[in-house]
């Protein structure tokens, strides 16, 4: 039986970066095949040249053995790849037939198309397991849910070949089991699936095969029972990593911001926080583990002073917050920073040359310029001492923003934060969209941080990194704290559970 | 799903607008063409006319101070990410500043009397400026609504005053008495004969040092200094300037008073310089041009100035053409204005692919 893809010497550049090298992968039919990388290793591209976005430069694609040639998503899907991708594709006010039938309406007039959706949706709620209502309203139902309106789609299509971009960044630990429970039947009804993730215990839990990825080479493809995580993270980095970083057991100090029964409404009128109470004391790292968007984005950006509180008070070092000084400058100088989760929404401006964005915030800083100017050749020192303390690659205080890979624009963030001297640090997502290497630097940076007597209130939704870097973790859903735990008294099970609401009276 | 391009800077700020005016006036070639006209005859008319002489360069230089201040108005809002299509109200509403200074306090000597003049239309455009912004700001109204409705209350406001209130009575034309004497901006030909250069005499006044000291004054504001980076910041990412404790309504409002005050380089220029007295439409439509220019520009200083000499060339140009040439009335020329105003500001967006399509295999080769 010939492999579902077969890719043979595909070459890909994107002006000096060679993103794709000779790379070959073979992907047998019925089994799940994982594809690890750090980012910039080359997979998305890949899996791009794959699915038609991109042409190769070079290279031969085989889909079931015949040779074709993939010019557009059209060709893939003609050819029987469906791709999910990690930024669903929906159009949110339409119903999940609507949705499914976008682009395959097949005639003028949708009575047709509709009916054979339908009846396609039955069938396949029936074969997979894929429950779904097919009139609801895609943008009301639950992340996990919109997730598997993608996947049916692909199906819809005739997809034989699944490819997944890290599907389960946006999950809860029970949705991510029930998708990997998905993989798993349409593997037995022998579809092919090919995951990409970072997330090494996915790899582990789901797939068959993994092939790993480093500077646009592939360098290993493995069978997943044969390997380990460890292993795997070597190869992609190149070198020995430390996916746990050690941190000593500490005393923690005064507390230094106290929150009483805080709410926050949002701009739409919802109630995103609400009454929630916390305490973050000096040197200690306090994790606040959820599936995103349950109020933790929300809570940050109140304690950070960009949003006002309907209701319930922030102390600082003991005094409380008025509302004269509750605002992103009055918090920062209180020594109150942030470390926003979304550094291209917000933490950076990406049409900003590196050095305007590494003062986002500072610019009242005198030694920046005199009088109401800038001196641009003071920014540029400022950042390239700092690039060189927090390894920014590449070196170049000028280049702009956006074309830093998401490490190194982390990085630059978190230098900017870090080296403004802290009492507490805000931390959100400190290492989505991170290399491995990277993230180790990161938390090391973070528990130094810690150690030196920071008080750091980390938001992160992924429960790995709360549970390595935290010494309390307090669990959020619809905008309330639903438990606190003692991160060396909790585990994945229980958090998950605390997470998706169940409250520790209920449980 | 397309990439975005990415090109040299070079090719973004000079290749991509030269190639989109060269391809201007090639289509407006052969609109000349297709009227029965020698386009080549016209092109040289069209230059020797704007700059062949002195007294060519001296109006061209002329509109091209009107259209420096217009097109900084119209890019200072937009490095705010706002988009002021109201300059021309905010020059009427500054002609009206200028005016009231300088008429009511003709006692001073023009020393003291020509900068209150400018101060007077600065702060007269600022205001007509500011009300839009503040609305925009505070309440969410959109900014190209409420600027276009400015215009129009300008023009009715202006029409008013100057038949009802300003005139005098003996004056059947709608327009101010004269300024004083001492308040008139010198012209270039007598500043240049004080010295003992002979220049040509045209409408070319000391405001055109102005402009350019402004566009300088401009770039230190927008790019070198803590004003300017928060600006920028609002344009680019309003919520990292949130993040960054950047007040958006603020610096809204402060982007909108800038803009509208240098909408009044306008007034200072065609009133104080030129006409020396406020008159209906005096603004004839340098404040709608001005958005192109910005466009053409980039926004940046240095390619406002240069947009700016091309309207210039082509408005005193054309001026010229239309007079040697009956067969090419006015309306050609408009025509023409429009083309350029078309390829360099719409289709910009076309020529860029074209050129990165061309260059690519070029570029390529430079790398590697």
């Amino acid at each position: 039986m010939p492999s579902a893809i077969e890719l043979h010497a595909i070459n890909k550049r994107f002006g000096e970066v060679h993103a794709n090298k000779d790379v070959n992968l073979t992907v047998e039919r019925g089994t799940i095949h994982g594809i690890v990388g750090e980012n910039g290793a080359g997979k998305s591209t890949l899996m791009s040249i794959l699915y038609g976005f991109y042409e190769a430069d070079s290279g031969e694609i085989r889909v079931n053995g015949k040779s074709v040639s993939i010019r557009s998503p059209n060709d893939a899907i003609f050819a029987g790849i469906g791709m999910v991708h990690q930024h669903f594709m929906l159009v949110e006010p339409l119903t999940v037939v609507e949705n499914v039938m976008l682009g395959a309406e097949g005639g003028t007039m949708l009575r047709g198309g509709e009916a054979k959706v339908r009846a396609e949706l039955a069938r396949l709620a029936h074969d997979y397991g894929l429950e779904i209502d097919p009139d609801a309203i895609v943008g009301e139902l639950s992340v996990g849910l919109q997730q598997r309106v993608e996947i049916l789609k692909a199906l819809y299509r005739g997809a034989d070949i699944l490819i997944l971009d890290e599907p389960t960044a946006v999950l809860t630990p029970a949705e991510a089991d029930a998708l990997f429970k998905l993989l798993r039947a349409l593997r037995a009804q022998g579809k092919t699936v090919v995951l990409i993730t970072h997330k090494l215990r996915e790899i582990m839990a789901v797939t068959d095969r993994v092939s790993v990825m480093r500077r646009g080479e592939m360098v290993a493809t493995v069978e997943t029972k044969d390997t380990s995580p460890p292993e795997l993270a070597e190869l992609m980095v190149g070198r020995h990593v430390l996916l746990h970083v050690e941190k000593s057991e500490r005393e923690p100090g005064a507390p230094l911001l106290e929150v009483d029964n805080l709410s926050v409404i949002d701009n739409r009128g919802v109630l995103r926080v609400a009454n929630v109470s916390l305490t973050v004391r000096a040197g200690e790292i306090v994790g606040i583990a959820g599936v995103a968007g349950n109020g933790q984005s929300e809570l940050l950006e109140t304690l950070a002073g960009m949003r006002q509180p309907v209701l319930g008070t922030i102390k600082f070092e003991g005094r409380e917050i008025g509302f004269a000084e509750h605002n992103p400058h009055g918090m920062r100088k209180l020594g109150l920073l942030h470390v926003p989760e979304d550094r291209l929404r917000m933490g950076l401006v990406s049409a900003f040359p590196a050095f305007e964005s590494a003062a986002l915030g500072f610019t009242d800083d005198p030694r920046l310029g005199p009088g109401p100017l800038l001196d641009h050749d003071r920014m540029i020192a400022d950042l390239s001492s700092k690039m060189e303390a927090y390894d920014v690659r590449p070196r170049a205080p000028r280049l702009k923003s956006s074309k830093f890979s998401g490490g190194n624009q982390q990085k630059i963030v978190l230098a900017r934060e870090i080296e403004r001297n802290p009492k507490v640090l805000l931390v959100g997502q400190p290492t989505r969209g991170v290399d491995i290497g990277a993230i180790e630097f990161i938390h090391r940076r973070l528990i130094a941080l810690r150690d030196a007597g920071v008080g750091i209130l980390l938001v992160s939704v992924e429960l790995d990194e709360i549970m390595n870097l935290s010494d309390r973790i307090l669990t959020m859903c619809g905008g309330q704290i639903t438990g606190e735990r003692k991160a060396s008294e909790t585990d994945e099970q229980d958090l998950g559970l605390l997470m998706a609401g169940v409250t520790e009276q209920a449980a | 799903m397309s990439a975005p391009i990415d090109l040299p800077k070079w090719v973004d700020t000079a290749l991509v607008p030269a190639v989109s005016v060269v391809a201007a006036f090639l289509v407006a070639g052969l609109v000349v063409v297709g009227i029965g006209e020698n386009p080549l005859t016209a092109t040289r008319l069209l230059i020797q006319g704007s700059l062949g002489t002195g007294e060519g360069l001296g109006f061209t230089l002329f509109y091209t101070t009107n259209f420096i201040f217009t097109g900084l108005a119209v890019a200072v809002a937009y490095h705010a990410g706002l988009f002021n299509i109201g300059a021309e109200g905010q020059a009427t509403l500054a002609g009206l500043g200028a005016a009231l200074v300088l008429l009511n306090l003709g006692f001073l000597p023009g020393f003291l009397l020509i900068p209150l003049g400018i101060l007077g239309a600065a702060a007269f455009g600022a205001l007509w400026a500011a009300i839009p912004g503040y609305l925009q700001a505070k309440r969410g109204s959109h900014i190209v609504i409420t600027t276009i409705m400015f215009n129009w209350l300008a023009s009715v406001l202006i029409v008013y005053l100057l038949v009802n209130v300003l005139r005098e009575p003996t004056n059947m034309n709608p327009e101010t008495p004269a300024f004083p004497v001492q308040s008139q901006i010198p012209f270039m030909h007598d500043v240049f004969a004080a010295f003992g250069i002979e220049i040509a005499p045209s409408q070319l006044n000391l405001t055109f040092v102005l402009a350019l000291a402004a566009a300088y004054g401009i770039w230190l504001l927008i790019y070198r200094s803590r004003l300017g980076y928060a600006i920028r910041t609002i344009g680019f990412n309003p919520l990292a300037a949130v993040y960054a404790g950047i007040s958006p309504a603020r610096v809204t409002v402060i982007a909108m008073i800038l803009s509208g005050a240098l909408a009044g380089g306008l007034a200072v220029n065609e009133l104080m310089g030129y006409q020396h007295r406020l008159l209906l439409e005096f603004t004839s439509g340098y404040g709608f041009v001005g958005i192109a220019v910005a466009l053409m520009g980039r926004a940046h200083p240095l390619g406002i100035i240069l947009a700016s000499l091309l309207f210039g060339i082509l408005y005193q140009g054309g001026a010229e053409l239309a007079f040697e040439q009956p067969a090419i009335t006015r309306d050609m020329v408009v025509v023409i204005g429009g083309i350029i105003i078309l390829f360099a500001g719409a289709l910009e967006g076309l020529f860029r692919r074209v050129v990165a399509r061309m260059l690519t295999p070029a570029l390529k080769q430079v790398r590697a």
